[in-house]
């Protein structure tokens, strides 16, 4: 990956990633642990350790770009394998958190939308509603003809259900959405 | 022995037959399951891809209930798992995240809640003998790949589930069932896990990596013990054999499933009819090793 240091010098992204996280990427000793471990860097043109090295020169947003930001599967496997122990899901997490922040995110797949749409359902429900959030996503990706195979499969089979839950503590679960997390409106 | 047990929301819908088999399994061993009443999402992969507080208060007010019944917690999806052991760590670990969720939840929570795999629970509080007791049924003749993916082992510092390369508690079950558990590299490898829906070709990708690996190492079937790990690596290798030039027939399974049927409880029970790759195979080789 070609790393494109501009001439004003950002320190924006790297401190607000930090102060997301938490995790000081500094101490990162370019070994690649991570990028041989990741599952994803066969298909992405970006590793976790360019990420890293973008966070350390002050690549700014530039990063949001990287393919990796939404390929990222989180299994967490750089952050096992890293000698100096720094948390790169964590990191990932705070990229995909600002580059929502900051309208950044236009990656196939849309998987802002996805969380977004998951995380509704939670706050109407308490628990997730499979079919309501499948609607919704295919809706607002256009995305109608993409295994319709496998639901009417999953109806019969009693995989997917056709009602949403009502057993969970749903006020319970909204008060800790309007509390914390003013951005998901219901 | 009892526990307070959170199913997961994937319990009511895809994993319905984790659902069953957990209980059945649980049932014939005497292990009193009390599931948590009106228990909440634990948020997930979303929640962490959102907002930081908010992926720990999810768990922590599923932690906070369970604390309120005095019992240790029994996790089965691996998600959910991952989840409530990360919330207990921030929260044990981090002052200021600790004040913020008992903001939100109105009450404070220690992160003293212990939290269990049902895998651990089997090894740890039965053990192989009463197990072995309790079988009626053997996989003898069985060759099973056992598959714990990401969220149980890792990050190990947090979920602290057997060797985070190289974990063995899968295979221990399936030893003590009689079945032969084969030695394969991708134990922990990702199949993909939430992209099911959004990345369906990193899914494909690697679930396919995962399928061939199992194959190569002779496997006859998979055992799990994460509802996306059963999902991608079941449903979806109908898509990867046709966009992959494969030709997979690779039964993938809870590993409770598995323990069901060694217990002697009916594949209907265990909601093996739901399982897309038909586990028949498995079933009828377990009646003749009875």
């Amino acid at each position: 990956m070609a790393i494109v240091i501009s001439k004003e010098i950002k320190t924006s992204l790297t401190t607000e990633v930090q102060k997301i996280s938490g995790i000081d990427t500094r101490s990162c000793l370019q070994c690649k642990k991570c990028s041989s471990g990741c599952p994803v860097t066969a298909l992405t043109k970006v590793h976790p350790s360019d990420i890293n090295r973008g966070l350390q020169l002050n690549a700014g947003d530039t990063l949001f770009d990287s393919d990796l930001v939404w390929m990222c599967a989180s299994c967490e496997t750089c952050f096992e394998r890293c000698p100096m122990k720094i948390n790169m899901a964590a990191v990932m997490d705070a990229l995909r958190i600002l580059a929502v922040r900051n309208n950044a995110s236009r990656q196939k797949g849309n998987v802002a939308l996805f969380n977004k749409l998951f995380l509704k359902t939670v706050r109407m429900f308490g628990r997730t509603y499979d079919i309501g959030m499948i609607a919704a996503y295919k809706l607002g990706t256009s995305s109608y003809l993409k295994d319709t195979d496998k639901f009417p499969m999953m109806l019969l089979k009693g995989k997917i259900a056709l009602t949403p839950s009502f057993k969970s503590d749903k006020k319970y679960t909204n008060r800790i959405f309007a509390k914390k997390h003013d951005r998901i409106k219901s | 022995m009892k526990y307070a047990y959170y199913p997961g929301c994937s319990a009511d819908s895809t994993a319905r037959d984790q659902y069953l088999s957990v209980n059945e399994v649980a049932k014939a061993l005497n292990i009193e399951l009390s599931e948590l009443k009106g228990w909440t999402c634990c948020g997930s992969t979303p929640a962490h891809h959102t907002d930081k507080n908010l992926s720990i208060a999810l768990p922590a007010a599923n932690l906070l209930m369970a604390k309120k019944t005095k019992l240790d917690m029994v996790v089965f999806c691996a998600a959910c798992y991952n989840r409530m052991k990360a919330a207990n760590h921030e929260i044990k670990t981090n002052p200021k995240i600790r004040k913020d969720i008992a903001a939100v939840l109105g009450e404070d929570y220690d992160g003293s809640v212990k939290v269990h795999h049902f895998v651990e629970v089997l090894l740890k509080d039965i053990g192989a003998k009463k197990l072995q007791d309790a079988f009626s049924h053997s996989l003898d003749g069985l060759k099973v790949a056992s598959y714990y993916g990401c969220l149980l082992v890792r990050p190990h510092d947090i979920t602290q589930f057997d060797d985070p390369e190289n974990p063995v508690s899968i295979d221990k079950l399936v030893t003590i069932m009689g079945g032969e558990s084969v030695d394969w590299p991708h134990k922990v490898e990702c199949c993909g896990g939430g992209f099911a829906l959004t990345r369906t070709d990193i899914v494909l990708e690697l679930s396919n990596s995962i399928l061939n690996m199992a194959k190569a190492a002779g496997a006859q079937c998979m055992a799990v013990a994460c509802p996306m790990c059963q999902i991608n690596l079941d449903m979806r290798q109908g898509d990867i054999n046709e966009t992959k030039k494969r030709n997979y027939n690779m039964p993938v399974v809870y590993i409770t499933q598995l323990l069901g049927l060694c217990l002697g409880v009916s594949p209907k029970k265990l909601g093996m009819d739901k399982c897309v790759v038909s586990p028949r195979p498995i079933i009828e080789l377990v009646r003749t090793a009875e």
